[in-house]
């Protein structure tokens, strides 16, 4: 059976590649992202590598009033949506952010307010239609706050939180409700870093998870699967021991 | 970050960037100094390090396909094994490959890869149609046979050093299965191999698996194995579960008595003269894919593969001449692959010429440059000439004196600013 697929944040790296394995599949596709020309690069791949079709509208996630008119749009396009991915989010400079209120605050929208937005359109959809699966990445940095990037890692327990809920809402409406959180992915957002070592993963094997784990119905995917163990171990280390860390 | 070749000799440190997009190439040379190109780094030796090196891996989207000729359009930045995962299914095939598929469409052109079927096939620039060239001061160029021609021919077996190719069109062919009728024949000493390829020229694929430590009467035994594309079969794309070499292996695992052992073993595996099986395409053309980082096996100071061509005059004599070298050395290589190329191209650096070619593995030692001196001089003596993407040490001389039509690249890569942009550690070793 054809799925309909809609990918918020289409132009990212890990989107792009689970939006690969949905095109060979035999899916459609409709993407959302703000940068028209690689949208339409995308696009065109997509639908030689087997997608059914693929549509593509182009939106800044921050301007919120737009939220509404395009998840409408999709609909029209789409009539159902069978799985719905956001996938969008910035790495921000926390030593920038922490000279300038303003620009954690916009940090903060991008990566936490305008999913939460999203997420409350779309969650109502679902709803009425009972079936479904809302998955959105957010990030094993939002397991614990840490010194060197605690205004990304609060936006993204803000979602996860925010999911928790969803879940348990939607649960009784058969809708699926997926949290993804990556440790170290090899794409854009991370180009400044050194890499390198076996923490280190390819959005390729990350697509691979989410995939699986759309299907299976998970609640909450850790990915590559040895973060869940490796954040276990940072959630428990005692905040009195922790502080003195510079992690 | 640290970079090298295949061979993992030599490792560098240097700077790399990654452009998201075509435009985003442009700005890239913009703004940086002398680089080089880089795609899936399967080359061996080093030609594609540089202090600066530009990966096109994120240059990796299909952009047109004509399902009813099988012609493709796509970023340079595509794996040979992505066109085959999603094109084999559809009934196509790349019309060359080379014997590995984890390397990209640009990587491909840029070193006018040759495959089992040269003789018959010629090499994948002649399976391209056009490609898309960024150069120097950031313009692209449309290159084709009637566009920019020359631009064209010097680009394809260029080494990366008149632009960065960003896209390409390409003519895959049609197959009607994935698999491989393959038959292996066995062959006691060089003679009766070189005859065995003129026998079976009309074959499509052909290759010869060659063990380099026999001597006399049996210098050059070798297993040539022929193939032709199944009618049968089905046309599944198999994904293969991959092993991983985890670490370089201590070098001395690879030595005169394991490799002469695992040689006579491999020819003395098969014990009819000729052997026939179905096999589908991955086994048969990346025997070594499935063994991943197998390059660790040679240990942590690396190696290199030396491969020549001896045009058809040198013959028998000069194939004997150089085997009897390396045979006298005891420094054996794995893999010895020997093979029979069709007539040449016209591009200025590509490394085709009718006649055979050889690709020996060797691990870095001390004496092994000495040793390929001694064979530069004999390949040069029959007019032969050695293979850039594999080199990682031919002096310059030796380089100028085989690619006779070195003078000519230079100045079309004066013509177009590259001279000043594009180096790579190899175009400098060789005065380009
Ligand atoms: C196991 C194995 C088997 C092989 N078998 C064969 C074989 O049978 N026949 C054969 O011909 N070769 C063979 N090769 C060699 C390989 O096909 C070539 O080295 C190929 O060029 C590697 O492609 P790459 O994408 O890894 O390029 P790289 O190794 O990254 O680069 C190779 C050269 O291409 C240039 N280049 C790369 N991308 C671009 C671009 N977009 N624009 C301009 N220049 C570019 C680089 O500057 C460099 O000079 C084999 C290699 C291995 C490891
Ligand atoms: N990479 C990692 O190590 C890692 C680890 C954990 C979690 N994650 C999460 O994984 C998700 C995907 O990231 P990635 O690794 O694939 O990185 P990426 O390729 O850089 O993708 C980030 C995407 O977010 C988009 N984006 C950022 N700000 C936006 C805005 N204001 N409006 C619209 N789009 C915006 C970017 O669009 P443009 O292309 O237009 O800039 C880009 O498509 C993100 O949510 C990230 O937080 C990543």
């Amino acid at each position: 059976m054809v799925k309909n697929i809609l990918i918020i944040g289409a132009t990212s790296a890990i989107a792009e590649t689970v939006a690969r394995e949905y095109a060979t599949q035999g899916h459609k596709l409709y993407l959302i992202a703000r940068n028209e020309p690689r949208l339409t690069t995308i696009a065109a791949d997509l639908r030689i590598r087997g997608a059914a079709d693929v549509v593509v509208a182009t939106m800044n996630v921050s301007n919120f009033s737009t939220h509404h008119s395009v998840i409408e749009k999709a609909y029209v396009a789409l009539n159902t949506i069978d799985i719905v991915l956001i996938a969008y989010g910035a790495l921000p400079d926390q030593k920038a952010l922490e000279k300038s209120a303003e620009n954690t605050v916009e940090s903060c929208n991008t990566n936490a307010l305008s999913v939460i937005s999203f997420l409350t359109i779309l969650a109502n959809r679902f709803e009425e239609q009972s079936r479904g699966t809302i998955a959105v990445i957010t990030s094993v940095a939002g397991d614990r706050g840490r010194h060197s990037n605690y205004v990304y890692g609060a936006s993204k327990a803000m979602i996860s939180v925010f999911l928790q809920g969803l879940r348990n809402r939607l649960h009784h409406s058969q809708v699926h409700v997926l949290d993804i959180k990556p440790g170290f992915v090899d794409t854009p957002m991370t180009a400044h870093i050194k890499k390198g070592g076996p923490l280190w993963a390819q959005p390729e094997a990350v697509a691979k998870d989410i995939v699986k784990s759309i299907e299976n119905k998970k609640d909450i995917l850790y990915t590559p699967f040895f973060w869940r163990y490796i954040m276990l171990i940072i959630r428990s280390i005692p905040e009195a021991m922790f502080k003195r860390g510079k992690l | 970050m640290r970079l090298s070749g295949w061979g993992n000799y030599p490792i560098i440190d240097a700077g790399s960037h990654s452009p998201q997009s075509i435009i985003d190439v442009s700005a890239c040379l913009l703004n940086k100094n002398a680089l080089i190109p880089r795609g899936l780094g399967r080359s061996y030796g080093d030609s594609s390090l540089a202090p600066q090196i530009l990966s096109t891996l994120s240059l990796n989207h299909f952009i047109a396909f004509d399902a009813t000729t099988g012609v493709l359009t796509c970023e340079a930045g595509v794996s040979l094994a992505d066109i085959l995962s999603t094109f084999v299914p559809k009934g196509w095939f790349l019309p060359v490959t080379p014997g590995t598929k984890f390397v990209t469409v640009g990587g491909a052109i840029a070193s006018d890869v040759h495959g089992k079927n040269h003789h018959v096939d010629g090499s994948f620039s002649d399976h391209v149609h056009s490609f898309q060239l960024i150069i120097a001061d950031g313009s692209g160029i449309e290159c084709s046979r009637i566009l920019h021609p020359e631009l064209f021919h010097a680009t394809c077996g260029g080494m990366g050093l008149t632009g960065v190719i960003v896209s390409a069109t390409i003519a895959l062919k049609r197959v009607q299965s994935a698999y491989i009728d393959e038959t292996v024949i066995k062959a006691k000493n060089l003679e009766e191999v070189f005859n065995l390829f003129e026998e079976h020229q009309a074959s499509t694929y052909s290759v010869a698996w060659i063990d380099c430590l026999s001597s006399g009467e049996f210098l050059g035994r070798s297993l040539l194995m022929l193939g032709e594309h199944a009618k049968e079969g089905g046309l599944i794309a198999r994904k293969k579960k991959r092993l991983t070499i985890p670490f370089n292996m201590p070098s001395l695992l690879l030595n005169q008595y394991s490799i002469s052992a695992f040689n006579a073993l491999y020819y003395h595996k098969q014990r009819e003269q000729v052997a026939e099986r179905r096999v589908h395409y991955d086994s048969y053309f990346y025997p070594l894919d499935c063994l991943h980082h197998w390059n660790r096996l040679y240990g942590k100071n690396g190696f290199t593969q030396y491969q020549f061509v001896l045009p058809k005059s040198a013959g028998l004599e000069g194939m004997t001449a150089v085997l009897k070298e390396i045979a006298a050395s005891k420094r054996g290589s794995f893999l010895s692959i020997l093979k029979a190329f069709g007539p040449g191209n016209k591009n200025y650096l590509s490394f085709p010429m009718e006649g055979y070619t050889l690709a020996l593995d060797f691990k870095i030692a001390l004496g092994l440059f000495d040793l390929l001196d001694k064979l530069d001089s004999i390949v040069l003596h029959y007019g032969g000439r050695i293979y850039l993407t594999k080199d990682v040490r031919m002096p310059e001389l030796i380089f100028k004196q085989s690619y006779t039509k070195w003078p000519d690249f230079v100045k079309i890569r004066t013509q177009y600013g590259a001279d000043k942009q594009f180096h790579s550690l190899q175009s400098s070793r060789l005065g380009l």
